[in-house]
């Protein structure tokens, strides 16, 4: 460690921040991926990007990880420059990308030796660290099986402890719980909050399941279109929502109108009002008496209440509260923003 | 450390990629049949002499009257022409008793033609008069025509010979019959190559298409191989090891070539076995060639890894390519045949500098010295598009 500080002179001191990120922009054609981002990580931190698809997170993990470039602004990782000193900064962190990166016909030990021997890990080591990796997650029973013949969780946790090898002070995890059944998701939760417990590696993880960022990080930051919108702890971030007094309110409404929902967002109480499906509606009101107001107007109008909830605010009530549209809306309504030239292909993007 | 650990990655890599291979049972048999194929392809479409046409179904109308109840002319017509049918067996000689018959059996596809002797044929050779024989063929196969025709023009260059040698006998009683044969035809070609052994079109395409399969091998392995790995996400895997770069392109190269080579070997052994070629330079030189031809190749075959997003159209661009360097880098027919502007494009072509060489190491036993020529355009050439192809690809692949 100290050798490579002394043969890098362009080690920067990041104090105890493990992770800079200043103004990083990065356009494809004429459309920003990333416009502008900036945070700092701590060390042995977990830190969360949530947005919706398309917002710019995995942009953001693929350019700290080295496997993109920046168009302009720079990061710092462990003090080294992921531009100009890509190499150093590849021998301090781990990737976890959303495809499984593994060979199919090779074993699941064939993988990981492979893999490992790209580091410059000794021979013994490196067969230790595999054989305890792959205890850790259940898999020495299938070491010596082709990755090909495992389960969705099997290859999920292969791609895990794939990035682990090199024990990595930074581990960047884009998705990891994407298209795995819940008890794998809770497994992939539980391994990386271990990891981070027992061996202080600073974790950067990309999601866009609320679950996921509430339940696992430290802070988290959203992205929307590529900017942060907001960067606070969980709990900080919904006090956003209701500590400006006010309260999700989930209403069952049998006989419900567009017209009914159209009064009820007319209330000067009413942040949003969002339907979840023909019954249901959900609100975000300000004020003390936001709850009688709204009662009175459905009543008024004649709607039946079957039910009235008042929820604590969930990260998604703070992504709806920051940028007026839901997580899921956002990523169809830039599908025109990419499709600008016509008859031309869709401007290409990442990878 | 750099050039070292360089190295050891690259061979990481390409080991990898090897088990990958080894592993894919059902790729690796067409890896083994493809060569078969192709070497089985050419060594067996291909006219070799003696066994070309092969019984050609044709039938002979002899309508012959005679010249005082005598049918001399068209006698010894047929007579040599089964003769030398005998020594080539090119045609399946039938008789059919009219014209008309032969009409209807061609259009049946019961023959392929006829050959017809007028009634005046006697006749008008004992009168001094040229004697006309009709070829009547199915005009949708040209290739039946040819091969009457070539049959029938040595029939009668023979018979013409044989007349002449008896008309100069008899005017002069000191000739024997080989002086006879001196004067009608003085002349007479005879060829040997520098070589012993008869040499056949199998010699002169084999060694160019070892260098073709292997190149296009390593040309169209590469690129579908690293964009198979981008799409798959591997190739993240790899980026993000603390390697050079050069290390991932080095040693997917290496696995292209040693499967290449594979291939190169079965068809070499193939063409030993198979077809009886015989290999005159030293075996290693001819490794040595095919591996060079490779370097001068891989550089192209990364651009267009770099330039390629997937893997369908890296194999697309690949096909395009390789359709001219096929056709035109002299492996199936002799460059000096084409016209002088194609000449200068397979100039161009990095494949007809190795398939140049590699015949002359295979079929005229040369030596280095012997193909110095070659081997510096294919170094250059492989330089050359190396030092380009190295950032470009580096480029590509941190876009």
């Amino acid at each position: 460690m100290s050798k490579t500080a002394l043969l890098s002179p362009e080690r920067v001191e990041s104090g105890d921040a493990m992770i800079m990120v200043e103004n990083l922009k990065k356009k494809f054609g004429d459309f920003y991926a990333l416009d502008g981002i900036s945070f700092d990580v701590k060390k042995a931190e977990i830190f969360g990007l949530l947005g919706p698809n398309g917002a710019g997170k995995s942009t953001t993990l693929r350019i700290l990880s080295t496997l993109a470039r920046p168009t302009s602004g720079t990061a710092v990782i462990g003090g080294f420059n992921i531009v100009k000193n890509d190499t150093e900064v590849r021998k301090l962190i781990g990737i976890v990308s959303e495809k499984m990166i593994m060979y199919d016909r090779l074993t699941a030990r064939e993988n990981l030796w492979f893999f490992g021997s790209l580091f410059d890990i000794p021979r013994e080591v490196l067969s230790q660290r595999i054989d305890d990796l792959l205890d850790l997650v259940q898999l020495t029973k299938f070491r010596d099986a082709q990755v090909g013949t495992f389960s969705t969780g099997m290859r999920q946790r292969m791609n895990v402890i794939r990035a682990l090898l090199n024990m990595p002070q930074v581990l960047f995890l884009d998705e990891p719980t994407l298209g795995l059944d819940p008890q794998s998701s809770v497994e992939i939760r539980e391994f990386i909050k271990k990891l981070n417990r027992e061996n202080g590696t600073t974790i950067i993880v990309t999601t866009h399941t609320m679950v996921d960022a509430d339940m696992l990080c430290d802070r988290i930051g959203i992205i929307d279109h590529g900017k942060v919108v907001a960067l606070d702890t969980s709990t900080n971030l919904k006090r956003l929502v209701s500590g400006d007094n006010s309260s999700v309110l989930n209403l069952d409404i049998p006989n419900l109108t567009p017209d009914l929902l159209e009064s009820m967002r007319k209330l000067e109480c009413v942040q949003t009002a969002t339907q979840d499906n023909s019954t249901h509606v959900r609100l975000i009101a300000r004020g003390d008496d936001a709850f009688d107001n709204v009662i009175d107007v459905v009543r008024k109008n004649g709607g039946r209440i079957a039910s009235v909830e008042s929820l604590q605010p969930t990260l998604e009530d703070v992504f709806l509260h920051l940028t007026g549209h839901e997580v899921r809306d956002s990523a169809d309504q830039k599908i025109p923003l990419e499709r600008h030239r016509r008859f031309a292909a869709p401007q290409r993007r990442i990878r | 450390m750099g050039a070292k650990d360089l190295l050891s990655h690259s061979f990481r890599i390409a080991w990898k990629d090897i088990i990958e291979l080894y592993r894919n049972k059902f790729g690796l048999v067409l890896l083994i049949v493809m060569p078969l194929f192709m070497m089985g392809m050419i060594g067996f479409i291909y006219p070799t002499s003696g066994s070309s046409g092969g019984n050609l179904p044709v039938a002979i109308v002899n309508m012959d009257a005679g010249y005082h109840n005598s049918t001399i002319a068209s006698q010894t017509f047929t007579s040599v022409l089964k003769q030398i049918n005998e020594r080539t067996s090119m045609l399946k000689l039938t008789t059919a008793g009219s014209v008309g018959d032969v009409k209807d059996s061609i259009q049946k596809g019961d023959l392929e033609g006829g050959i017809i002797i007028p009634s005046n044929f006697t006749t008008s050779l004992l009168n001094g008069k040229q004697g006309t024989v009709t070829i009547m063929t199915d005009t949708s196969n040209p290739q039946v025509s040819a091969t009457i025709q070539t049959l029938l023009s040595g029939v009668f260059s023979e018979m013409g010979t044989v007349l002449a040698q008896q008309n100069v006998m008899k005017l002069s009683s000191s000739v024997t019959s080989s002086n006879a044969l001196a004067i009608v035809q003085p002349y007479k070609v005879t060829t040997q190559g520098i070589v012993p052994g008869s040499s056949n079109y199998f010699e002169f395409v084999a060694p160019g298409i070892m260098a073709m399969t292997v190149m296009m091998s390593v040309m169209t392995g590469l690129p579908g191989a690293i964009s198979q790995e981008k799409e798959v996400g591997t190739m993240d895997g790899m980026m993000v090891a603390p390697i050079n770069r050069l290390s991932i392109i080095l040693g997917k190269t290496l696995a292209q070539t040693a499967r290449g080579l594979l291939q190169g070997v079965v068809l070499m052994i193939l063409a030993i076995v198979l077809f009886g070629v015989t290999i005159q330079g030293n075996i290693i030189l001819v490794f040595g060639l095919l591996l060079l031809g490779v370097f001068s190749f891989v550089g192209l075959g990364i651009v267009m890894t770099s330039f390629a997003s997937d893997q369908q159209t890296a194999t697309m661009l690949m096909t395009t390519l390789m359709f001219p360097m096929m056709f035109l880098s002299g492996v199936f027919f002799p460059i000096q045949q084409m016209p002088w502007y194609m000449q200068d494009i397979s100039k161009v072509l990095p494949l007809t500098y190795a398939t140049d060489a590699l015949r002359k190491v295979m079929v005229l036993g040369a030596t280095i010295p012997d193909i110095t020529t070659e081997l510096t355009i294919l170094i250059a050439f492989g330089i050359v598009m190396t030092a380009i192809a190295v950032p470009v690809f580096r480029r590509a692949m941190t876009r």
